[in-house]
């Protein structure tokens, strides 16, 4: 890969319009490592639920804190942290969405997406610092929604 | 986003254009539903065919719009799924919810 190595950092404030700047690094980031157009979109999408989180769950729109996103590019893996300033939350208390209880829920989608686009999703919760989420892809072994399903 | 209603044989037909995401066209879908049944249209058609990006809150948005025109006593269905939002509604098993169609005139016909 002959961007391995590369690593790319951007800190936002806690804006919904700041989203769209994070996802538009992780697409091309993952264009320029080889990636179809579909497989840089789900992991765009990917980005943008976790920021979207950080923002909102996290940071509670308060445009005063940040949230921080690392891309960094190595051995054919993509590795993404989004960290923000909140006091953190507890993954399991939200429901699968696929749950036939859960399913015409309004909210509760945006963990499970991450989880369908990425190979790994991690929450760390540091009391007093904030939230940091670690996300993984491996990109050789293809992309997107279908190798996912498989 | 945008939103182009017109109306076709008594149903709604509301063509979305642009963004359905968080802090944007999510609301703004509401509103759109909301003002649709207000004025009496419980019949809606929403043509998908120029939504751009669609996120998670978008989907709930949708899901949301689905659960508030049935409890209105209407139907809400969907036309044109843009392949990346056909994908996310069979991920999220959503697409056992939606009526979705490719041809408007058999959605239309189908209220």
């Amino acid at each position: 890969m002959e961007r391995d190595g590369e690593r790319i950092e951007i800190t936002i404030s806690s804006r919904f319009e700041n989203i769209e700047l994070v996802q538009v690094i992780a697409e091309h980031l993952c264009e320029n490592a080889g990636l179809d157009e579909d497989g840089s979109h789900w992991i765009g999408m990917a980005v943008r639920e976790a920021v979207a989180n950080a923002i909102k769950h996290g940071n509670k729109l308060d445009v005063r804190k940040k949230v921080n996103a690392t891309f960094l590019l190595h051995d054919h893996e993509l590795e993404i942290n989004i960290s923000d300033e909140g006091e953190g939350f507890d993954p399991d208390a939200i429901g699968d969405p696929l749950n036939p209880m859960n399913l015409m829920k309004t909210s509760g989608r945006g963990i499970f997406y991450m989880k369908t686009f990425m190979d790994q999703v991690q929450y760390r919760f540091q009391p007093g610092v904030g939230t940091s989420l670690l996300m993984t892809k491996n990109l050789a072994k293809g992309s997107g929604l279908a190798s996912t399903q498989s | 986003m945008k939103a182009t209603p017109r109306t076709v044989d008594g149903v709604e037909v509301i063509k979305l254009d642009g963004k359905i995401t968080i802090g944007s066209g999510d609301q703004q879908l509401r509103e759109i539903i909301t003002n649709a049944l207000n004025g009496g249209k419980n019949k809606i058609l929403l043509d998908m065919s120029g939504v751009t990006t669609i996120d998670s809150s978008g989907i709930g948005e949708l899901v949301g719009s689905y659960t508030t025109v049935t409890n209105r006593g209407g139907k809400l269905k969907l036309l044109h799924l843009p392949a990346k939002l056909n994908e996310l509604l069979h991920v999220t098993q959503l697409i056992t919810v939606f009526e979705v169609y490719d041809n408007e005139a058999e959605a239309v016909n189908s209220f």
